[in-house]
């Protein structure tokens, strides 16, 4: 049986780096950016990394290889120690702006406990003094994007784990980002809910044109999600390589079991082995994918 | 098999402890009357009941003494507290330099600084209320402190992320984060303001008008009227145990709907 790419749907695959043709400056460019810790630590070695518009970018690595220090960086949460990073071409002073959001979702859900779904939701309109009536639709809008309409006046104790971390995206969501960065977002998810929530974060990514850097250290999650991922290895954490995933989006269970699924796979793990010195790991290779 | 215990009725968790005082009280009564035990070594419960019904003038109004100088006392313990703990989360700086003294505050007998503080303050309400302060004050600035401090850094992250200011970050993440941990400070501190107030007024030791319940325990002891010192000690005992009954409720109250420590005792 011939591979199956996906199902026919209109118009051309969603190329997400397309914008780029016209030249507007990338997303986020990092230049020679490294971090020490004040404690000495090299978490980060020189690292150039382009994000483009509207790229589906995966940091890919094992614990410790500097990926979350990397998505820390681009967030502007933490300044790299040399190189320089810039946002739409310009500094982190001028994100915020419309068509310049950036927004994360982090780890664990990290809702606030002490209130409700929808004041959580509403909490960076809220933080930025924005118009009441303008954030009632917005935070509505966010948390029916994200299947939670229903669960506005829920108190996040009330939600599954798989529920907090949809409201943790529509909180995410709310302000409408251009650049969504997500930190291992499912790690602490059940292997179903986690492949529900990674095929609705695609449908997400296509429908509001975001570009996405997702860290992950989930092989099989990086093939399935990203238009490109960066593999990195550590001590100290580096870029070592970077394999485009030219697969149309939306992709299905049926590209999970696509040899080309497999091939990919394998081939991230290579890239991750040479780094960390070693032989692939048995798991990294998923035999069962060529079945298809 | 091993069942798993089924849960508790929780009607018993206010049946339970009343069982357990009546049957104390009904022994105590019985072996009072059965050894012919005088009142003036141990009293009877019958017997301190009739006191503090015949002596109840004397006695509700010394009640009302001390714990008017109880709560005021934990008033001030809680608003300096709070602020002492504000201040102390602005800067590393600040905590580093002050701790010490606040616990130097703490580790310091009451009893060892009461007599200084009477005769310093000229008024003795206002140094009783001070003695009680300063009993009161250590659970809610250290309880308090490390609530302000212990907040997710990811929700941190996400405050920065976006914009929040130094206000908006104390009053919508450390303010609420700390809540819980203000709550267990209350609690101690709460009766810690008791014991303040009962002990200094002991140091003072001041009668006539303004006279509380540890000043009635000293007469009644010197006088030997071991009946009413024992219903005094009762009175301060159901105090103390309003008191922490009260912050317990106001702890459920603020913290009910969302905190681990008030949901489990659902």
């Amino acid at each position: 049986m011939e591979p199956h790419r996906g199902p026919p749907r209109e118009g051309p695959p969603l190329s997400r780096a397309r914008h780029d043709a016209a030249g507007e400056a990338p997303a986020v460019s990092v230049e020679h950016a490294t971090k020490t810790w004040p404690n000495g630590t090299q978490a980060l070695a020189a690292v150039d990394l382009t994000v483009r518009r509207g790229e589906f970018l995966t940091l890919l690595g094992p614990s410790g290889c500097g990926k979350s220090t990397l998505l820390h960086l681009i967030a502007g949460l933490i300044e790299p120690s040399s190189g320089s990073l810039a946002w739409w071409g310009k500094g982190f002073e001028a994100t915020g702006e419309p068509g310049r959001r950036l927004a994360m979702v982090f780890q664990a859900p990290t809702l606030m406990p002490w209130a409700r779904v929808d004041a959580n939701v509403r909490l960076p309109l809220s933080l930025a003094h924005g118009d009441t009536a303008d954030a009632d639709r917005a935070v509505a809008d966010a948390l029916s994007l994200v299947g939670l309409a229903d669960c506005a006046r829920h108190w996040p104790r009330e939600l599954s784990g798989g529920m907090q971390m949809r409201a943790s995206i529509a909180r995410a969501l709310v302000t409408h980002p251009d650049l969504l960065l997500m930190d291992e977002p499912f790690g602490a998810l059940d292997e179903f809910t986690r492949q529900r929530l990674d095929a609705e974060l695609v449908s997400l990514w296509m429908a509001r044109a975001l570009t996405i850097v997702f860290v992950t250290h989930s092989i099989h999650e990086a093939v399935f999600l990203s238009t490109r991922v960066a593999v990195m290895g550590p001590r100290p954490g580096r870029l070592i390589d970077e394999i485009a995933i030219d697969e149309p989006h939306p992709r299905d269970e049926s590209f999970r079991l696509s040899t080309r699924f497999a091939a990919t796979a394998q081939r991230l793990s290579a890239a991750i082995a040479r780094a960390c010195g070693g032989e692939p790991a048995a798991h990294d290779a998923p035999v069962r994918a060529s079945a298809s | 098999m091993k069942r798993r215990r089924a849960p508790l009725d929780p009607r018993w968790g206010y049946l339970a402890p009343v069982i357990v005082a009546l049957v104390v009280l009904a022994g105590w009564q019985a072996a009072c009357v059965a050894w012919d035990v005088p009142a003036w070594l141990v009293p009877s419960p019958l017997v301190v009941a009739q006191t503090m019904l015949a002596d109840r003038a004397l006695l509700f109004a010394s009640l009302g003494v001390t714990l008017s100088i109880a709560l005021t006392a934990l008033a001030v313990a809680v608003v300096l507290g709070v602020a002492i703990a504000l201040l102390f989360v602005q800067s590393r700086w600040i905590e580093t330099a002050l701790t010490p003294y606040v616990v130097l505050l703490q580790v310091t007998p009451i009893v060892a600084i009461a007599p200084l503080i009477i005769i310093w303050v000229k008024d003795t309400r206002t140094a009783l209320v001070l003695c009680a302060v300063v009993v009161a004050i250590f659970p809610i600035v250290s309880d308090t402190t490390l609530g302000l401090r212990s907040v997710d850094p990811r929700l941190l992250d996400l405050f920065r992320m976006n914009r929040a200011t130094r206000w908006q970050v104390l009053t919508r993440l450390r303010i609420p984060s700390a809540l819980p941990y203000f709550f267990g400070g209350l609690r101690i501190a709460s009766g810690l303001a008791l014991i303040g107030a009962v002990v200094a007024e002991f140091v003072a030791g001041t009668g006539g008008q303004g006279a509380g319940l540890a000043y009635q325990i000293l007469m009644a002891g010197i006088q030997l009227n071991i009946p009413r010192l024992f219903a005094a000690l009762v009175l301060i005992t159901l105090a103390g145990v309003a008191f922490y009954s009260v912050t317990l409720l106001l702890s459920h109250l603020a913290l009910g709907h969302w905190h681990e420590s008030e949901l489990g005792a659902r």
